[in-house]
């Protein structure tokens, strides 16, 4: 039996529009694109030029500190541009598809026959291993290091968030061929939630299964990290999502790199929340053509509302991104008093509004006002709350805030990650930017520790 | 009411950079904020968020101080008929109105002094105006007696919003309690002003209500003549439902229950901070009656005087208290014995509840770092034990 873990800190957010268990069309996208941000932590070199012919599994960027690390292209086609920003860093490497897509081979692979080496060593090579993110600093892992440990997260439990087990549902094999072949660089831990029963997850052969029962942010792959076997300083911890054990999965059973993903589409603002199946980078405007209620006063998100991005139609799906949001922006919206008056359609978690009679089960309708200004920290505890792990947030925080290292490190900001904070920057009332405060902290840290 | 919002959003430009009252943005925002919910939207991080925000948290403090207050004004008219001997023929309209008159410039000279500094602070600093003082500001005249002169007000809330605020950063970065540093620089600059058998009853009729006493009228609270080894004839049902002499705000217990149930319910106030206050204090003064040192009973301490108004508004403003859950139980805990201490060990001040938050304040950083390194250390042995 595995181990279950119990958590009593953390909040559920129960939003409106939550994707039913339905698969709906997407248009197919003619132009995918791949984006070197989405792999945290990484200085793109790309590798392809315009007009250039690739396949899919062919890279179209590397790490420039780490040539070995590829970004492998979603699709064959041609190499349609690739897009920069200030100082002339790449946005976007986009590659208009061919009609038929045409797979670079890589070889099928048993991976029970193979050693760690060989299959980071062919992860490389395909342009997946990019995928896997590390701790400490939350970015996408640097190859030279040995991980501890491999934890993988089949919770979602943000609101909105795409649900894992119905993502699973045919992709068992591939998820557990993934699993395996983890497994041979380092002991995988699979962290699963109170609710799931898929077999896939709970009967997951020779890795460690433990089973996490709490709310929001149960799921957070660090808060399971942080249960389990938290990351020390000189340690690392490699993290990988679901999905891209499913891609890893796919590469040893079939040699392709297959970036197809199940993605929810959801929010208030969604038509018919479900989901669809789409490839990696494809433009949200294909994504959500005729699905979106209203086009102004909505805000698009790449991801969940909590720790997804902010996006227009012309962004491509991130390639960490499990679900793309709609809710209201609420820039129009005109509420008087707010100091005072009742606000019952308000969420909150303070009793000074009157939630709590709605029941656990009532949905809202959030937007994506700030609703306060912002202020220095005046509440106490309030992170606590809804940080389920053995750390001191706001004296984290302030110490970030301070830019005083030592106390970073001493307090643990080794295993944290900017998602982490998610919920405790939704119920601060001070309405710091939490997520971005760690974000930055983490960035200074590497750099000082480089 | 989209009309006033269209009116707000046409002046706007004047208030802005460049425009004819710039000098007065931060009014204007205030303002803005005050009336309208603000419609700025995340730009990071999280896209949506808790309609909590601290107007809200302080405007609730602001109802749960509602009770104390009316009660208040009531008791300044009771007590000044209960002085004249007219207790009989005088309404409870007439004692209320008479106690409304009497704290009303109070509250306004504290809102007008404070917010304007507040005010123009944040104009100077481009900061947004911090709703801290709307706490402060009603606190203050509650925590005073009735016969403080105006002037003294004006000075000691200048004198704790520049000193003990501002200048550390505002709300939020302060290491004292504003309110409690204005009490005690009105005591310590005034003594006379604020302790003694002259100023806790208001000894003249406003616009004809109330009754002029004599000049040679004197009354003590009742920890003022029990410190003097008197006695005070004060029943325990007075002192629980707050019909003596004392600071405007603090004597009726029952009123200062209905806040604090308020402020529980919300969750606004610590629930540990506030029951630890109460147990350092019922033990120390458990202490001091075992011992034969205080000739009044356990509960006589914790329902005269401050202590109760102290533990429920002051101890748990979180900006100056401990921070850390288990620094909590500790910083109640000190403050409730030393409010004890004081009274008991210390003639010359016959209230302690006053130093004993000033000195939890002081105390309150020193607790969470202990509480904080202890965590500290247990990382630091887990990384060296692998």
């Amino acid at each position: 039996m595995a181990n279950v873990i119990k958590l009593r800190k953390g909040l559920d957010i129960n939003l409106k529009g939550r994707a039913i268990k339905k698969k709906v069309e997407c248009q197919a996208s003619k132009t995918v694109a791949l984006r070197p941000s989405d792999f945290t932590g990484i200085v793109p070199k790309v590798v392809v030029r315009e007009g250039d012919h690739v396949l899919a599994g062919d890279a179209l960027f590397v790490n420039k500190q780490f040539p070995e690390v590829k970004f492998a292209s979603p699709v064959s086609g041609t190499v349609k541009s690739i897009l920069r920003g200030e100082r002339r860093r790449v946005l976007s490497v986009s590659v208009e598809a061919d009609d038929k897509l045409d797979y670079r081979d890589f070889g099928q692979h048993d991976a029970s026959k193979m050693d760690g080496n060989a299959v980071k060593q062919l992860l490389l090579e395909a342009g997946l291993f990019g995928y896997i993110n590390q701790l400490p600093y939350a970015i996408s892992t640097d190859p030279c290091t040995t991980p501890k440990g491999i934890f993988v997260s089949a919770l979602r439990d943000m609101p909105l968030a795409n649900d894992f087990e119905y993502e699973l549902e045919g992709n068992e094999d591939a998820f557990l061929a993934g699993l395996k072949a983890l497994n041979r660089i380092a002991t995988v831990h699979l962290g699963v939630g109170a609710k799931q029963t898929a077999k896939a997850l709970t009967e997951a052969q020779d890795i460690d299964l433990n089973v996490f029962d709490g709310p929001c942010p149960a799921g957070n792959v660090g808060v399971q990290i942080n249960h389990i076997d938290p990351v020390n300083r000189g340690e690392t911890v490699w993290t990988v999502d679901p999905t891209s054990v499913i891609f890893i999965g796919r590469l040893f059973l079939t040699g392709k790199v297959d970036l197809r993903k199940t993605i929810a589409i959801a929010g208030s603002q969604i038509k018919e929340p479900a989901y669809a199946d789409v490839l990696e980078g494809t433009q949200l405007a294909d994504i959500l053509n005729g699905k979106l209620v209203a086009t102004d006063h909505v805000r698009i998100i790449n991801g969940n509302p909590l720790t997804g991005e902010r996006a227009t139609l012309n962004d491509y799906l991130g390639a960490h991104t499990s679900e793309v949001t709609a809710i209201p922006e609420g820039d129009d919206k005109e509420e008087i008093l707010g100091w005072i008056l009742p606000r019952t359609k308000d969420f909150s978690v303070s009793r000074s509004y009157f939630s709590w009679l709605q029941g656990k089960n009532h949905e809202y309708d959030l937007d994506a006002r700030i609703k306060g200004g912002e202020r220095h920290m005046i509440m106490s505890g309030e992170y606590d709350k809804v940080l389920p792990m053995d750390i001191y947030a706001e004296f984290l925080i302030k110490a970030i805030i301070t830019g005083d290292i030592d106390k970073q490190e001493q307090l643990g900001i080794y295993e944290v990650s900017p998602e982490d904070f998610a919920v405790a920057e939704f119920v601060d009332s001070s309405k710091l930017e939490l997520q971005k405060i760690v974000r930055q902290g983490l960035d200074i840290l590497r750099k000082e520790n480089a | 009411m989209s009309g006033l919002k269209k009116y707000f959003d046409q002046i706007k430009p004047l208030f802005e950079e460049g425009g004819k009252w710039h000098a007065f943005q931060s009014i204007y925002d205030g303002f803005g904020s005050f009336l309208f919910v603000p419609e700025t939207t995340s730009k990071s991080g999280a896209h949506i968020h808790d309609a909590i925000d601290s107007k809200r948290i302080m405007s609730m403090v602001v109802i749960a101080l509602m009770p104390a207050l009316l009660f208040g004004m009531y008791n300044i008219g009771y007590q000044n008929a209960l002085a004249a001997g007219k207790l009989a023929e005088t309404s409870f309209m007439g004692m209320f109105v008479f106690g409304l008159l009497a704290i009303l410039p109070k509250i306004l000279v504290s809102y007008i002094v404070g917010l304007g500094i507040e005010f123009a602070w944040a104009q100077w600093k481009h900061e947004e105006i911090q709703e801290g003082y709307l706490v402060s500001g009603i606190i203050i005249p509650l925590i005073i007696p009735v016969n403080t002169p105006l002037w003294m007000l004006v000075l000691a809330i200048a004198f704790s919003v520049i000193f003990v605020k501002e200048i550390w950063g505002g709300t939020g970065m302060n290491i004292f309690n504003v309110a409690v540093a204005a009490r005690m620089f009105l005591f310590f600059s005034y003594p006379s002003q604020m302790t003694g058998d002259k100023v806790w009853v208001a000894q003249d009729s406003i616009f004809g209500l109330g009754y002029t006493l004599p000049e040679t009228f004197t009354e003590a609270t009742p920890l003022g003549l029990i410190s003097q080894g008197l006695n005070s004839n004060a029943t325990l049902s007075d002192m629980i439902l707050g019909f003596i002499p004392g600071s405007i705000g603090e004597t009726s217990v029952v009123a200062i229950a209905i806040g604090a149930v308020i402020l529980l319910w919300a969750g606004i106030a610590s629930w540990k901070t506030m029951a630890s206050v109460f147990l350092g204090g019922i033990a120390m003064a458990l202490l001091f009656t075992a011992t034969g040192s205080t000739p009044i009973a356990w509960y006589e301490h914790i329902v005269l005087g401050g202590f109760c108004f102290g533990a429920v508004f002051m101890a748990t403003d979180p900006v100056t208290s401990a921070r850390t859950e288990t620094g909590k139980w500790i910083y109640g805990f000190l403050i409730g014995a030393v409010a004890i201490i004081v009274r008991v060990m210390n003639p010359g001040y016959p209230e302690g509840m006053m130093l004993a938050i000033f000195f939890g304040n002081m105390f309150a950083p020193l607790i969470d770092h202990c509480v904080v390194e202890a965590n500290i250390s247990k990382r630091a042995k887990r990384a060296t034990n692998k």
